[in-house]
C-alpha cells in the first residue's frame, strides 16, 4: 500500500468537486468572517442596548432624577438625596445577593427571610444572652450562610427549581424566625445599652451637607467588590456561563454544582451582612420587618436589566435599579401623589424592564 | 520503508454494557498522528459510545486505552482534556452570552502575574484576547473586528469556527469532532470542511464523526466503519467508493480482510 495518510494528506489526489457542489465554486467564501452589516436605526439601538444592558436603567435613572427634580420642590436637597440612599441601602445589599442568584437563572424568594432570621439571631444572642457583639454577629453570618447552603443543596442535589425551593424556605426561615424570637422585637434602647456595635452601620457621616450612613458605604463597597468578582475572576465568568447554558458550561469543564452552591452560600452570607446593616438602619430588631424585601430585591435586579433567564445583566444595573425605585418613591411622595401610585409606578417599571429584556434577547446576528 | 508510526490513541477490546444491551462489544480503535479518521456507522451501531469512551464521557466496563502507548483511564471529559484531547461537541458547548475570548478560555482562564493573579484571582483579559485573536487568525477565521463580540451574535458557521478554534488551540494529542457539519447549510459546511483540513495541516490528528458521506470522503484519510458494537472495517477513503462503504456499514457487503493502516504503522 502506498502512504497516503501523511500529516498533511500529501500525495493524495485532489478530489474532484462533487456535482452538487459545483455551484459553490464561485460563491462567496467569507461566511465565517465577522463584519457589521448595514442596519436600520431600530436594529442599531437594539444592538447597542444588547451589548450594554445597563444603559437602559442608567437612562431611566437620569431622566427620572431630572423630571422629579423639576416637579418636586424639595427633591434636590441634600436631605432628600441622603434619605433616598439610606432607604436604598438594605434592598441594595439584598439585591447583590439576588443578582448573583438570578445570573445563574435562579431566583431567591427567601433573601429577606434569611436577613430577618440572621438579625434576630444577632440581636437575641447579643442583647438577651449577653454574648459579645462581635461573636453574635459572626454567628449571625454563619446562620445566613447556612440558610443559603440549604437553598443551594436543595437546588443542586435534589434538582428542585430555585423558585419552589426558596418559596418553601421563605416560609420555613420565617417560621424559625418567629419561633426563635418568640415574636418579640428587641428595643433600640436595649441594643444601645448592651451591644451598640450592632448599630454600627447606622452611624451617620456628614459630607458636604449630605448625611450618609456607614451602611451606605458598606453597600457601595459590596457592589464594587462583586463587580470585580463577576467581571475579573474566573468564578464570575463561571457564574455567567452556568446561568447562560449549564450544560455547555459543564462540557467546558466548569463544575456547575459547585458554582451554584457557592452562589447560594455567598447570597445567604450577604443577607446576613444586610441583617447587620438593617439593625443600624431601623435601630431595633423586629421579626416582622422587611417582609416586602424579598420582592423588592427582585424588583431592583429586574429594573437593573438582569435577565430572569440567567447569564445576562450586570451588578451595577442592580444598584441603578434600586436607586430608580428609591427615586420614584421619593419623587412621587414629594410631588404629593398618593402612596398607592408609587406601587403602581414600580409595577409598571418591572413590566417595562422585562419587556425590554425580551426584546433584546431576540437580537439578530 | 518509512519510519515506524505508532498510534496516538489505541483502544483494545473495549466493552460497555447497559443492562442487557451491549453497546460496545470488544471494539478496537486506532488513530495515527496527523491523520483524519472518520468514524461512520448506522444509528445504534455504538460509534457514539465508543467515541465517548475515548474522551471520558463514558467509562468502559472492560478493555484498554493507550494514549501514546501509556494506559489511561478517563472518568470525565475533563480528564481527557487535561491530557490534550479536545472535543467539538455537536451542540458546540459554547456560552452564547459570553464573548468569543471568554468562551475560548472558559474553565482554563489565564491569570495576571504577581499579587493580582495569585491573591485576587484577577483575569489577564489582555493576554486572553490576544491569544484568541491569534488563534482565529491562524485558522483564517478573522476578519474579526471585535473579539469581545458575544457568541450569540454569530452565525452557525461562525460559532462552529469558534468551537473548532478552541479545540485546535488547546489540543496537544488530537481533536474529536462530533457531526461538525450537521447543523450547517451547504456553504457553511464547505467552510468548516476547509477549516478541518487547516487544523490537520497544522499536524493535528482528528477523529471525525459524521453521517454525511460526501463530507467524510472529502476530508478523511481513513474510515473506521463501526457495526454491531465493534470495529467492522477500516478502509482508505481513496480506495473505496461511497456506496461500497455504505454497503459495508449496513452489512450488505463483506468488509476487506485487512485493516487499512498508514505505511509503517505498528501497534503498541
Amino acid at each position: 500500500m502506498t502512504d497516503q495518510s501523511g500529516p498533511n494528506g500529501e500525495g493524495r489526489p485532489k478530489r474532484e468537486m462533487q456535482d452538487f457542489e459545483k455551484v459553490l465554486d464561485q460563491s462567496a467564501t467569507d461566511v465565517a468572517s465577522f463584519h457589521n452589516r448595514d442596519r436600520t436605526l431600530v436594529a442599531s439601538v437594539q444592538h447597542i442596548l444588547h451589548a450594554n444592558p445597563t444603559l437602559v436603567p442608567v437612562i431611566v435613572l437620569i431622566v427620572s432624577v431630572l423630571v422629579f427634580g423639576a416637579i418636586a420642590n424639595n427633591f434636590f436637597t441634600p436631605f432628600n438625596i441622603s434619605l433616598i440612599i439610606q432607604q436604598v441601602t438594605i434592598i441594595g445589599i439584598l439585591g447583590v445577593a439576588q443578582t448573583l442568584i438570578i445570573l445563574t437563572a435562579g431566583i431567591d424568594l427567601s433573601v429577606a427571610a434569611i436577613m430577618v432570621l440572621s438579625s434576630v439571631v444577632m440581636g437575641k444572642l447579643a442583647v438577651n444572652f449577653g454574648i459579645p457583639a462581635p461573636i453574635a454577629i459572626i454567628i449571625g453570618f454563619a446562620v445566613g450562610a447556612l440558610c443559603g447552603a440549604i437553598n443551594g443543596l436543595l437546588v443542586t442535589r435534589l434538582r428542585l427549581p430555585p423558585f419552589i425551593v426558596t418559596l418553601g424556605t421563605w416560609s420555613i426561615f420565617f417560621a424559625l424566625n418567629l419561633w426563635y424570637s418568640e415574636s418579640q422585637s428587641i428595643r433600640s434602647q436595649d441594643i444601645d445599652a448592651t451591644a451598640p456595635m450592632l448599630k454600627w452601620f447606622g452611624e451617620r457621616i456628614d459630607i458636604l451637607g449630605f448625611q450618609f450612613t456607614t451602611g451606605s458605604f458598606l453597600m457601595l463597597f459590596l457592589f464594587a467588590l462583586f463587580w470585580y468578582l463577576l467581571n475579573w475572576t474566573p468564578w464570575g465568568r463561571h457564574v455567567y456561563a452556568v446561568g447562560d447554558d449549564a450544560e455547555a458550561a459543564g462540557l467546558s469543564g466548569i463544575r456547575v454544582n459547585r458554582v451554584l452552591t457557592s452562589v447560594y452560600v455567598i447570597g445567604g452570607f450577604l443577607c446576613a451582612i444586610a441583617a447587620w446593616a438593617a439593625i443600624g438602619r431601623v435601630g431595633s430588631v423586629s421579626p416582622q420587618s422587611f417582609q416586602e424585601g424579598n420582592l423588592d430585591s427582585i424588583t431592583a435586579v429586574v429594573i437593573g436589566g438582569c435577565s430572569l433567564f440567567g447569564g445576562r445583566g450586570s451588578i451595577i444595573g442592580t444598584l441603578i435599579g434600586a436607586l430608580i425605585v428609591g427615586v420614584f418613591r421619593s419623587g412621587l411622595n414629594l410631588s404629593g401623589v398618593d402612596v398607592l401610585w408609587q406601587d403602581f409606578a414600580v409595577g409598571l417599571l418591572i413590566i417595562i424592564a422585562v419587556a425590554i429584556d425580551q426584546w433584546l434577547r431576540k437580537v439578530s446576528a | 520503508m518509512a519510519e515506524t508510526l505508532t498510534p496516538v490513541l489505541q483502544a483494545n477490546k473495549l466493552v460497555k454494557r447497559y443492562g442487557r444491551v451491549t453497546a460496545m462489544d470488544h471494539a478496537d480503535f486506532e488513530l495515527y498522528p496527523g491523520e483524519i479518521l472518520a468514524v461512520i456507522g448506522d444509528n445504534g451501531a455504538g460509534k457514539s459510545t465508543m467515541v465517548k469512551s475515548l474522551c471520558g464521557a463514558v467509562v468502559p466496563d472492560d478493555g484498554q486505552i493507550l494514549l501514546d502507548g501509556q494506559p489511561v483511564h478517563f472518568t470525565t471529559p475533563i480528564d481527557a482534556r487535561d491530557k490534550g484531547i479536545e472535543i467539538v461537541y455537536q451542540n458546540l458547548a459554547l456560552s452564547p452570552a459570553l464573548s468569543i475570548a471568554d468562551n475560548l478560555f472558559l474553565g482554563r482562564e489565564l491569570f495576571r502575574g504577581g499579587l493580582l493573579g495569585k491573591t485576587f484571582r484577577m483575569l489577564d483579559k489582555k493576554r486572553m484576547k490576544a491569544f484568541a485573536r491569534d488563534k482565529l487568525t491562524e485558522l483564517g477565521l478573522l476578519t474579526i473586528q471585535n473579539i469581545d463580540q458575544l457568541v450569540e451574535t454569530l452565525s452557525g458557521g461562525q460559532r462552529q469556527g469558534v468551537a473548532v478554534a478552541r479545540a485546535a488551540a488547546f489540543a496537544t494529542k488530537f481533536v474529536i469532532m462530533d457531526e461538525p457539519t450537521a447543523a450547517l447549510g451547504v456553504k457553511e459546511s464547505r467552510r468548516v470542511l476547509d477549516l478541518i483540513k487547516d487544523v490537520q495541516a497544522r499536524g493535528m490528528a482528528i477523529v471525525l464523526i459524521s453521517h454525511n458521506m460526501p463530507h467524510v470522503f472529502e476530508v478523511a484519510d481513513r474510515i473506521h466503519i463501526h457495526r454491531l458494537g465493534k470495529r467492522h472495517a477500516v478502509v482508505r477513503a481513496d480506495e473505496i467508493s461511497m456506496s461500497d462503504a455504505v454497503a459495508i456499514m449496513t452489512g450488505a457487503l463483506e468488509p476487506p480482510a485487512e485493516i487499512a493502516r498508514p505505511e509503517g504503522a505498528t501497534l503498541h
